[in-house]
């Protein structure tokens, strides 16, 4: 083709791709992701002239830089990768619970609730009460949603947000209540003396029966999506409702139960929380994971063995974040702008990943 | 407009695309002459609308060339198509349902100034008269049948001063009477000068309306031959690759056995429109019975009851008449009622990815859809379905890497035969189809409709939603011809012509009609 005529192949076209294989794929992300730190490095540097390398070792040490610190992510992972455990068939549904938040809360408040009334309880009783307990305070606060959507049809996106206000008033009630020392406005430490109905150390570790607990629902859920009758329904309803019905699947019936599958989940992320992480109760429990939990089950693909991945990360990048910020005396929204350039790449790796781009051929 | 008799309008050099590891067109020479109607021929799969989507802009070529009207062209967007005086009009209409037929026509016009509607009527109208078209600017596009949807389409190019026209399946969702009308605007456009290009796989319809068929057999380009040279058998050959023979072969059962019965079905929409007013008839094992009507007559909902999708009105019926003879009623139940009642009902609905399979699951987990609740336990056995999936290829020689694929990354023809596949091997003692061949090539149609005729031997009461009515006359025992939700009747598919079911499509007959 001669460059007289007015049409020219265009510079940069871009077609889907039939298919990649994984370690392209891993490779485009790890690509992603190194751009993304020397992308976030240089914006460091620009805004506050401080080396990249030596902001990337302080957010490592932040994160991993002791044993504590490493039982601390460790810890905020499983929280995170619970919740994301407990969206997983709800988002699979294509139902879209953005309750999670809420979800937490009303498992943590069942959990405090029962901490603080049966002290007599023997130890293993009051876990099995708990755990119980949180499960279908969670369990309800997900079925209402459901139930809805089932029923009449309701829009689940602002139903399940509208669910985590009542929520949230429901936990200042109880922080009301169970005020202590009175005047604080907190719950303060629950049985901080007695320690009962925290999770007991294992192999001298505070954290291994988090660990334990939400490695159990990774496995069961994933078992339970990839082979079980009612993960193929979860499926089919995700798809297809028309399909669903032309089955004999009963839709409705799946939407409830999913819904109550799903909050049971995200209640015992609320029990992990409480009893054992913080033994408090306040409205900053959830803290906002069970909106990030949404991206690490969309970007996993419901797949839990590869949330686990993601969880990680997103709470390494925040606890890095977090540690800069006290280091070098920048406020948190500097660490926010890196974990922000970090997932942009990330989430940003996947087109390329199903696209490929071309450029113009070089004969022309 | 000046012009040449035989002046080339396109021409193709050497045009290759590639989608991944699949090569839809290889190495193809088009050429396209104005004052001319080129058929494109070619199997599901064979790369037709993928050359005419490089035409108009759809997709860029890998290899190769385009010339148009001369010039060495590269066609980037369906905007650069239009500069160049190419119009694609493709099988899904892409109109704006609340806008007018004008408003539709100019849509994406960027002329200055304000929309001057009266200007627009004028040289819409003048565009119709000159070909032909029945056309009303202002009428909504809600309000329109699929023909005039059509009809916009076409004037949407013509308006856009487009002189080469590629028609992408235009007849599919066309009456007989339809058709012709619309052949005869393309014969009107041919004497104007206009390049046309037609994709079908109607074989008659090519015979009669073209001037050149060009034929495509997977993404190669086998040749071209003058229409007046050919006929069906040779252009099957052509495409096939080999002889076919091109008869539907119509045995009579030895025994006919009343199966369903359906009573005084009135079924209404959500908006309470009567989408099926007092339709009866009995549907036979051992016999095929046609379901003939203009698309949206009702026939959708009809099936959809007799599976157990749709609420029916009172004072509805639908008896399932069991080979022992005891009678069971099918409405008000769910499909999973239904096959508990041991009724084996197959059904292929018109929307196979929507509702017959699910489009992101692969071949194994589609044919687990009709047996995943079988077996105790809490888990699903995909042992049986994965035996299925791996049979169906095999037996109905479908097209696909593996059986891990997703149905959705397999061809037309192929997921149809995955999901006619499945309803077959599940023993029906009815097995109802809509449009089980749209959009799907000769050879594989007809695969299906030796299916369909051998389940019908075995005992089978087959019902068969088509809109071909060569193939409706050729396959049926009997045919029942709705129209507007209402049975206008039912005859006898040996000895009916093709004009007088035409006519009842379009028109309530006597209710004596009925056979």
């Amino acid at each position: 083709m001669s460059s007289t005529h007015e049409h020219k192949e265009p510079m940069i076209r871009i077609s889907k791709r039939t298919g990649i294989s994984k370690p392209k794929a891993w490779g485009i992300r790890a690509i992603a992701l190194v751009l993304a730190l020397i992308v976030a490095g240089l914006v460091i540097f620009a805004i506050v002239k401080l080396s990249p390398l030596k902001v990337y070792a302080t957010m490592f040490k932040g994160a991993l830089g002791s044993p504590r610190r490493v039982w601390a992510t460790i810890r905020d992972t499983m929280m995170m990768l619970c919740i994301a455990i407990g969206l997983a068939p709800a988002f699979k549904m294509r139902f879209w619970n953005i309750g999670a938040e809420g979800q937490v809360l009303v498992g943590g408040i069942a959990t405090a609730f029962c901490m603080i009334n049966f002290p007599t309880l023997p130890a293993p009783v009051l876990f099995l009460v708990m755990i119980l307990a949180s499960i279908i305070a969670g369990g309800i606060w997900g079925l209402i949603p459901g139930i809805f959507k089932a029923k009449w049809n309701t829009n689940e996106t602002l139903f399940t947000l509208m669910m985590n206000y009542v929520a949230i008033q429901l936990t200042s009630y109880s922080v009301a209540k169970w005020e202590s020392p009175p005047g604080s406005n907190s719950v303060g430490v629950i049985n901080q003396n007695t320690n009962i109905g925290w999770f007991p150390s294992i192999l001298g570790n505070d954290y291994v029966l988090n660990v334990i607990i939400v490695m159990a629902l990774a496995v069961g859920m994933y078992i339970y999506l990839k082979y079980s009758k009612q993960g193929y329904e979860i499926s089919v309803v995700g798809s297809s409702e028309n399909t669903a019905r032309y089955a004999g699947i009963n839709v409705k019936k799946v939407y409830i139960r999913t819904m109550a599958l799903s909050g049971a989940i995200c209640g015992i992320a609320g029990f992990l929380t409480v009893s054992g992480a913080s033994h408090t109760i306040s409205t900053a429990t959830a803290g906002g994971r069970g909106f990030t939990a949404i991206i690490v089950a969309w970007l996993a693909k419901f797949n839990t063995f590869v949330m686990i991945l993601i969880s990680f990360l997103l709470i390494f990048l925040e606890k890095g974040a977090v540690e800069i910020a006290s280091q070098y005396n920048l406020n948190e929204y500097a660490s926010s702008i890196i974990t922000g350039i970090i997932l942009f790449f990330i989430l940003g790796s996947e087109f390329f990943i199903n696209y490929k781009v071309n450029f113009r051929h070089g004969r022309h | 407009m000046v012009f040449l008799e035989t002046a080339t309008a396109v021409q193709m050099k050497d045009v290759t695309k590639r989608f991944g590891e699949v090569v839809a067109n290889n190495k193809v020479n088009l050429e396209l002459k104005r004052g001319e109607i080129l058929s494109l021929l070619g199997e599901n799969g064979s790369g037709k609308t993928t050359l005419m989507n490089m035409l108009a802009g759809i997709y860029y070529p890998d290899e190769g060339q385009i010339v148009v009207n001369g010039k060495d062209v590269a066609i980037r967007s369906p905007k650069d198509a239009y500069d160049l005086g190419i119009g694609m009009i493709h099988q899904h209409f892409k109109l704006v349902d609340v806008f007018t037929a004008a408003e539709n026509i100019v849509l994406g016009l960027e002329e200055k100034g304000k929309l001057d509607r009266k200007a627009i009527a004028v040289k819409v109208k003048e565009i119709s008269d000159k070909y032909g078209f029945d056309i009303d600017p202002n009428q909504k596009v809600y309000d329109m049948t699929v023909s005039q949807k059509q009809t916009v389409e076409i004037v949407k190019v013509l308006y856009r001063g487009a002189d080469i026209l590629i028609l992408d399946e235009p007849t599919a969702v066309l009456t007989p009477q339809e058709t012709d009308k619309l052949f005869a605007v393309m014969r009107n456009m041919k004497a104007d000068g206009k390049a046309l290009v037609i994709i079908t796989h109607k074989l008659h319809e090519v015979m009669d309306v073209s001037d050149r068929v060009a034929v495509l057999r997977k993404g190669e380009y086998i040749g071209d031959v003058a229409t007046t040279d050919t006929d069906p058998q040779k252009l099957t050959d052509m495409m096939v690759g080999h002889a076919v023979t091109l008869n539907i072969d119509r045995p009579k059962a030895d025994k006919l056995t009343e199966r369903i019965e359906v009573e005084h079905l009135t079924v209404k929409d959500k908006d309470g429109i009567n989408r099926l007013t007092d339709v009866s008839f009995t549907a036979m094992g051992g016999e095929i019975l046609g379901i003939a009507g203009i698309s949206g007559s009702g026939q959708k909902q009809l099936l959809e009851a007799i599976a157990g999708l749709q609420i029916a009105e009172e004072g509805s019926h639908i008896l399932y008449k069991d080979p022992e003879g005891k009678e069971h009623e099918l409405l008000g139940k769910n499909p999973l009622d239904i096959a508990k009642m041991g009724v084996a009902l197959s059904f292929v609905p018109e929307d196979r990815l929507g509702m017959g399979l699910v489009g992101d699951m692969d071949l194994t987990d589609n044919m687990l859809l009709r047996s995943y609740l079988t077996g105790r336990g809490a888990f699903a056995d995909r042992k049986a379905p994965k035996k299925l999936a791996n049979n169906v290829v095999d037996e109905l020689e479908v097209v696909t890497p593996s059986i891990a694929t997703q149905v959705r990354k397999l061809s037309g023809g192929n997921v149809q035969k995955v999901l006619v596949g499945r309803e077959i091997a599940m023993n029906p003692t009815v097995l109802m189809s809509a449009y089980a061949v749209r959009g799907l090539d000769i050879n594989t149609s007809y695969t299906i409709y030796n299916l369909m005729t051998e389940q019908k031997m075995k005992g089978v009461a087959v019902i068969y939603v088509g809109e071909d009515l060569d193939v409706l006359l050729e396959l049926c025992d009997r045919i029942l011809v709705l129209c507007g939700g209402q049975v206008s009747g039912i005859v006898d598919g040996r000895n009916t012509s093709k004009e007088q079911i035409g006519l009842m499509m379009t028109q309530l007959q006597d209710k004596e009609a009925k056979a």
